[in-house]
């Protein structure tokens, strides 16, 4: 007998739930503590946008939202990862990140209002929007990695997807070609967990997600999920070695769904509750607050002047969705085809 | 003029379309270095390349969605799917993403690329290598669904396929594949979408056909006319969106319509046609619309498959009967 492959799986943190460092050096960007802020403001916003989409949902303004409570040191780090003319193909619990690229806040609240204006990202003509068929989206990733490729761009792109998106064909398929073709890309698994009701343990018998990179020719990484300084490295380390033609990478960010599948869902009917209480200790925003806190870097009135601001945002944001005209019925007709095929005309004069 | 086949014709136009537009892309399982199990991208790696020419793993959803990436960056894939009954495993990726990128991104992301797949039977292929679904696309807002039925509208029609902003399901009849040549020029000039094309005028009756069925149908058209009976026969070429007015106004002035498919009967696409005909042609109609399809059934192995694909006698009775209820 003779061994022919082997391997292991790393596992990073670089601030525990104490919000404690774990080892002595930290990477250049993570003693700048402007940085550390930038980090901590956008996971704040990202948290306050979420509740009041949750409390819009509440009150009968907005249809169904998934929200991200407690996973958004994930697309924080990210976004902090990633470069302008990357392409980031999220899934829907990362509006950290589409907020940092320039998905405005208004576009959240229309798209889970029901308005298809709010993929529109005005200010960010390169996103994908989120995809509800789940997984589908990681092989849209592998087709813009092809693009940049072929023409020999710089770019790279970061796809995300859930934990039960791991399960999906399309996920082995999308890392099978991202292996196979080495192409820029950086998957990155929202471990939360949950599928819905579904626990980890009966999605998979893996040990780990990051080793499902093995089986397709490239390295997998498990990261603290809710250390979003780790999120941060480990990402830019992924996106570097993608760009640098090092191809892809799979990072599994481990974290825990502190909040309903989606407000039409009830997690107490599944999640232990002295499981959520053991999640809810490390939670991401505390950690990094405890820590800037003690480097004095961070105090009450800072915290209190950056709510104000946040909330200034979200209410001018939820203005604007609230008054936003409805989009006439034509609109059904206008961007279904470049141009409106002569065979419905008819119909779309039915409703103009 | 070189003479060519419908299979050949598909070539040339890749050949033309990669030529002349450096954003076009082949891709697909065995279209590189085979050239396509039909041969249909045969050369196309010697001329341009493996960047432009792609061998992909076997996997048909990766396929539609790898391509529904690369058209929103502005390539324009061509992608094969070896036969038709094997882009059920992309399904998901054609409805929920092909046929709606434009409509949910309000514009911002398109998905100008083309799915051809082999379609039908006749060729006494192995089980699930026969089929004529293309109803199932033909339902899908946001999609285009090209069938065409001679080497002359097989190259027109792909080039104006990879010219379309929107995705398009190019369906190509593989019984026919080799059947006749066709004197095409290879001046790229493509044909007019969204169009039904009159093969033959005539003023007694009107027989709608696509594909591979248009070959029996000409041939009934032919028969008929020995009898002095003239019919005016309609390739309806895309069968969505569907040229109803063309069909229309030959009702209006034959009074009576027989459509030929070979795919199934319920829900096909002759059912749609002749829908849209009660509703307009109400007034003109002289005889019972019919329709001579593919039986309710799974499209039997060879075997039987003769019996399952509409016969020029097929055709012919329901013709008589449309003619004698009139
Ligand atoms: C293809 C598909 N099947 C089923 C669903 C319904 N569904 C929506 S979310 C979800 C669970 C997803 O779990 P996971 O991938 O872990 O992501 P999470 O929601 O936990 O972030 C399911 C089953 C879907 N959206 N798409
Ligand atoms: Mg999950």
């Amino acid at each position: 007998m003779t061994t022919l492959a082997e391997f292991s799986i790393d596992s990073h943190q670089l601030l525990d739930e104490h919000g404690q460092p774990t080892q002595e050096t930290w990477p250049a960007f993570a003693n700048d503590v402007e940085q550390l802020r930038h980090l901590y403001r956008l996971m704040m916003l990202n948290r306050l946008v979420d509740k009041k989409a949750v409390a819009l949902q509440r009150t009968g303004k907005m249809g169904t939202y998934p929200s991200s409570f407690g996973q958004e040191a994930i697309a924080t780090g990210i976004a902090f990862a990633m470069q302008e003319e990357d392409v980031f193909v999220p899934f829907y619990r990362d509006y950290a990140a589409m907020l940092h690229r320039g998905m405005r806040i208004e576009e959240i609240y229309s798209y889970w209002g029901g308005d298809e204006r709010g993929s529109c990202f005005v200010n960010n003509p390169r996103d994908f929007p989120f995809s509800v068929p789940i997984a589908s989206q990681l092989l849209h990733a592998t087709g813009v990695a092809t693009a940049f490729k072929l023409r020999q761009q710089p770019h790279v792109v970061v796809a995300t997807c859930g934990d039960g998106g791991t399960s999906e064909g399309d996920f082995y398929e999308a890392l099978n070609v991202a292996g196979t073709w080495q192409l820029p890309i950086v998957f990155v698994v929202n471990n939360n967990q949950w599928a819905i009701s579904v626990p980890l343990s009966k999605q998979t018998q893996c040990q780990t997600l990051a080793q499902k990179a093995i089986a397709a020719g490239f390295s997998g990484v498990q990261v603290d999920g809710c250390d979003v300084i780790a999120m941060q490295m480990i990402t830019e380390q992924a996106v570097t070695r993608a760009r640098s033609g090092q191809g892809p990478t799979l990072i599994e960010a481990v974290c825990y769904r502190l909040c309903d599948h989606t407000t039409a869902d009830d997690a107490t009917r599944y999640q232990p509750s002295i499981e959520v209480e053991a999640a809810m200790a490390k939670e991401p925003i505390r950690r990094l607050r405890t820590y800037l806190t003690q480097q004095g870097a961070w105090d009450d009135q800072q915290e209190q002047a950056l709510s104000q601001d946040i909330e200034q945002q979200i209410t001018q944001a939820v203005d604007n969705y609230t008054h936003q005209a409805r989009q006439p019925l034509t609109a059904m007709f206008d961007y279904l085809y470049a141009e409106l095929p002569h065979s419905l005309i008819a119909q779309r004069e039915q409703v103009a | 003029m070189p003479e060519i086949t419908l299979v050949e014709a598909v070539n040339q136009a890749l050949h033309y379309e990669m030529r002349h537009d450096d954003d076009v892309v082949v891709m697909g399982e065995d279209v590189a270095l085979n050239g396509g199990v039909f041969r249909a991208t045969v050369g196309l790696l010697e001329q341009f390349g493996e960047q432009r020419v792609l061998d992909t793993p076997l996997a048909e959803s990766m396929i539609a969605g790898l391509a529904i990436g690369m058209g929103t960056q502005g390539l324009k894939p061509v992608a094969e799917f070896q036969f038709m009954g094997f882009i059920y495993p992309a399904i998901n990726q054609i409805i929920n993403h092909a046929a709606r990128m434009r409509n949910r991104t309000r514009g911002r992301l398109t998905c100008p690329l083309v799915f051809r797949a082999p379609c039908g039977g006749g060729i006494r292929a192995p089980e699930h290598h026969s089929e004529s679904t293309e109803a199932l696309f033909a339902h899908i807002p946001g999609l285009r669904v090209v069938i065409p039925s001679s080497p002359t509208r097989a190259y027109g029609l792909l080039l104006a396929a990879i010219r379309d902003p929107d995705p398009v399901i190019f369906l190509e009849p593989k019984r026919i594949y080799r059947l006749i040549k066709h004197d095409v020029m290879d001046n790229g000039e493509a044909l007019p979408l969204d169009t039904c094309f009159i093969l033959r005028e005539g003023t007694d009756i009107t027989l709608v056909s696509w594909g591979a069925s248009v070959h029996e149908t000409m041939q009934a058209a032919d028969q008929l006319a020995t009898q002095g009976i003239h019919a005016e026969v309609i390739d309806v070429a895309t069968v969505k969106p569907l040229d109803i007015d063309t069909i229309s106004k030959s009702v209006a002035k034959t009074g009576r319509l027989v459509i030929v498919h070979e795919a199934a009967r319920s829900g096909g696409i002759g059912a749609e046609i002749a829908a849209e005909i009660a509703e307009r042609n109400l007034m003109d109609i002289l005889a019972p619309i019919q329709r001579v399809t593919g039986f309710d059934t799974i499209m039997p192995y060879f075997q039987l498959e003769q019996h399952y694909i509409p016969s020029v006698d097929r055709i012919l009775q329901a013709v008589h009967q449309t003619l004698e209820s009139s």
